[in-house]
């Protein structure tokens, strides 16, 4: 007796599901300029190591004409393979089957997937491509989503959980991506929105486009829903591989060390930063001099540009930098920047990555639509989440630390374990010609040439206060140190933290202003 | 690596003011508007489906001016305070997108 019958089914069946909706329907998903669903995970994963789990599960519905009708997998693709050799847990919406459209077996399929990346610790990556609920099996669908989310909620700081957006992801399916870690969108493929722009005009008479209302770059630059974006789908599979190749398995895990490189930016870093403070530069330009082979994968890059977040490496070992960004807003903290720091720095903190901090910033944004916004709500994240990080922190303080805004950039006194300035670092409560108004009011006033003595008192501030010793007589900063030996230092202080050991309260959880 | 110098503006951080790039976000946030008493504005999208009152009329606080339906819930707006309708700039049937000037009112004397 030979199996070879049984073998020859198995391929048909398999060969008949592994076309998801068919060959029609795949040109028609490759004639939207979309790639389909198998084709994305396979061009994501190393070479044959993706293995399929569920490619039998078939839906139970039985009204609304569902009976006997075959949905290829139920409309999901769900297995697991390694990315540079790492394994991964993957799903990815079939938009070819019923549009993606997911019901109880759908869901269920993802559940059982993300429990296993739980329990294996393993990263998890699921790809959307989803006309939404279906709509046919009405509760079933709303239970799946909901258990979706309750294991994005589990997974939370123990594994890496990353969405990607490649088609529409609308209602409640928009959720699960803003529960997992990092959401990657690509120019005119995503489209993410709570109330699409149908319900819109009915409801409220406003005519707006899918694009206008949750394209990518909406999500990319405006909402911040988004941390990266790309022109294409191989585009954002290599942006993917990126940052899954920084990151470790879970949160029990380092990410992995790599052979350390010099940077090889060739800009002079003494020559970066204009020495007059009202004048910008590109703090990126600063990070690339500290960073092995100048690598920075930037998160975020669009929303709130005048925060820089992002990961690099050091001596060989992952690094998450934040740094203020002069170029834009003159780097104020404002609801925004606060939002997008905080996140990652818990990020970095739940597995096991470092924080160096580049600070040069001149206080948080004035105005009535940011304190509408609740800055202070907002801006309370980062005092959080600085505080709450048990990860080496690491401060360099490059040119402007004033006010409320030199607490929050991770100072000695939210627990910072190494903190840095350079010869030109302004530590004040404020700026210069703010605090000389304050201070000498009545000698400003009083003074024959008015402007003559406001221009002598901030003169003389800047003397007294606004450089890098006042701060460094009292032991809140630990060194003041030249821009070249920035990264001798910081590599040192990386060694130094190796083993370090901070403790935190017994407690169910905190409660973040979130 | 761009070699033309990015279009920096003037940018004011409580006294002194930096060179810098404007975000778009930044640039397209809505000014603030000190409200007037006098405006009756929507305050959530929706239809109006019954309006009570006239222009001239002259309305105590509290009673109804309209009904706004909103997300499937009729909402009743009231009078703020005893005055007279000014304006009525919106009709039965309409669709009123958010901060819409619906009604404008106009101060009397207190009637005793």
């Amino acid at each position: 007796m030979s199996l070879k019958k049984n073998i020859i089914a198995l391929r048909q069946k398999k060969a008949i599901v592994e076309k998801g909706g068919g060959d029609k329907a795949i040109e028609k998903q490759v004639a939207m300029g979309k790639m389909h669903a198998r084709d994305r995970i396979l061009a994501l994963l190393d070479v044959n190591s993706f293995h399929e789990y569920d490619l039998f599960v078939e839906h139970e519905e039985r009204n609304f004409g569902m009976a006997g009708k075959e949905l290829a997998g139920d409309g999901v693709i769900t297995g697991t393979g390694t990315m540079s050799g790492m394994p991964i847990c993957i799903y990815a919406q079939d938009f070819t089957v019923m549009g993606g459209s997911l019901g109880l077996k759908h869901a269920r399929k993802i559940t059982k997937i993300m429990d296993h990346a739980l329990r294996m610790k393993v990263p998890c990556i699921g790809i959307n491509d989803s006309g939404g609920a279906r709509i046919q099996e009405g509760i079933g669908a709303l239970a799946g989503y909901g258990e979706i989310f309750y294991r994005n909620t589990m997974a939370s700081g123990v594994i890496p959980q990353i969405s990607v957006i490649l088609g529409p992801c609308a209602g409640g399916a928009v959720y699960s991506p803003a529960l997992t870690d990092f959401v990657f969108v690509v120019e005119n493929i995503s489209k993410m929105f709570i109330t699409g722009p149908s319900v819109i005009e009915t409801v409220l008479g406003e005519k707006i486009s899918q694009e206008d209302l949750g394209g990518a770059r909406v999500h990319a630059e405006i909402t911040g829903n988004a941390h990266f974006y790309a022109m294409s789908e191989m585009e954002c599979f290599d942006q993917i591989k990126a940052l899954v190749s920084l990151l470790p398995q879970s949160n029990m895990k380092k990410a992995v060390s790599v052979e350390p490189k010099n940077p090889k930016s060739k800009k002079n870093i003494e020559n970066i930063i204009p020495a007059d403070a009202k004048q910008p530069y590109d703090v990126r330009d600063i990070i690339y001099a500290l960073s092995d082979d100048s690598y920075f994968l930037e998160v975020h890059e669009l929303w709130a540009a005048n925060i820089v977040i992002g990961f690099g490496r050091i001596n060989g070992e992952t690094i998450g930098f934040v740094a203020n960004q002069p170029m834009y807003l003159a780097g104020v903290l404002d609801c925004d920047a606060s939002d997008k720091a905080a996140r990652f720095i818990r990020f970095c903190d739940a597995f096991n990555i470092p924080v160096v901090t580049l600070e040069d910033m001149p206080g948080y944004l004035p105005g009535v639509d940011q304190e509408h916004a609740g800055v202070i709500r907002h801006g309370a994240k980062m005092l959080y989440a600085y505080s709450e990080a048990t990860v080496p922190k690491i401060t360099v303080i490059l040119r402007k630390a004033y006010g409320g805004g030199y607490i929050a950039m991770n100072s000695r006194h939210l627990g910072a374990d190494f903190m840095m300035a350079w010869p030109g670092a302004e530590i004040a409560v404020m700026g210069p010609e703010g605090a000389a108004n304050i201070i000498f009011r009545k000698e400003i006033m009083e003074a024959e040439d008015e402007d003559a003595m406001r221009q002598q008192k901030v003169q003389e501030y800047i003397d007294k206060f606004a450089n890098p010793y006042v701060a460094a007589s009292k032991g809140y900063i630990d060194a003041v140190i030249e821009p070249s030996e920035t990264r001798e230092l910081m590599i040192h202080a990386l060694e130094m933290a190796k083993n370090k050991d901070d403790y935190r309260p017994a407690k169910k959880h905190g409660v973040p202003p979130f | 690596m761009p070699t033309e110098k990015p279009a920096y503006v003037e940018f004011a951080v409580t006294a002194r003011k930096y060179k810098t790039l404007l975000t778009k976000k930044y640039q397209n946030r809505k000014p603030w508007v000190n409200p007037s008493p006098f405006e009756v504005q929507s305050i959530i999208p929706g239809t109006i489906l019954e309006i009570f009152v006239k222009e001239g009329e002259i309305v105590k606080e509290g009673a109804p001016l309209l009904i706004l339906e909103a997300m499937k819930m009729q909402n009743r707006i009231e009078m703020p305070f005893t005055a007279m309708i000014k304006k009525i700039n919106v009709e039965v049937g309409v669709r009123v997108p958010r901060e819409t000037l619906m009604i404008e009112l106009e101060a009397v004397e207190e009637i005793v």
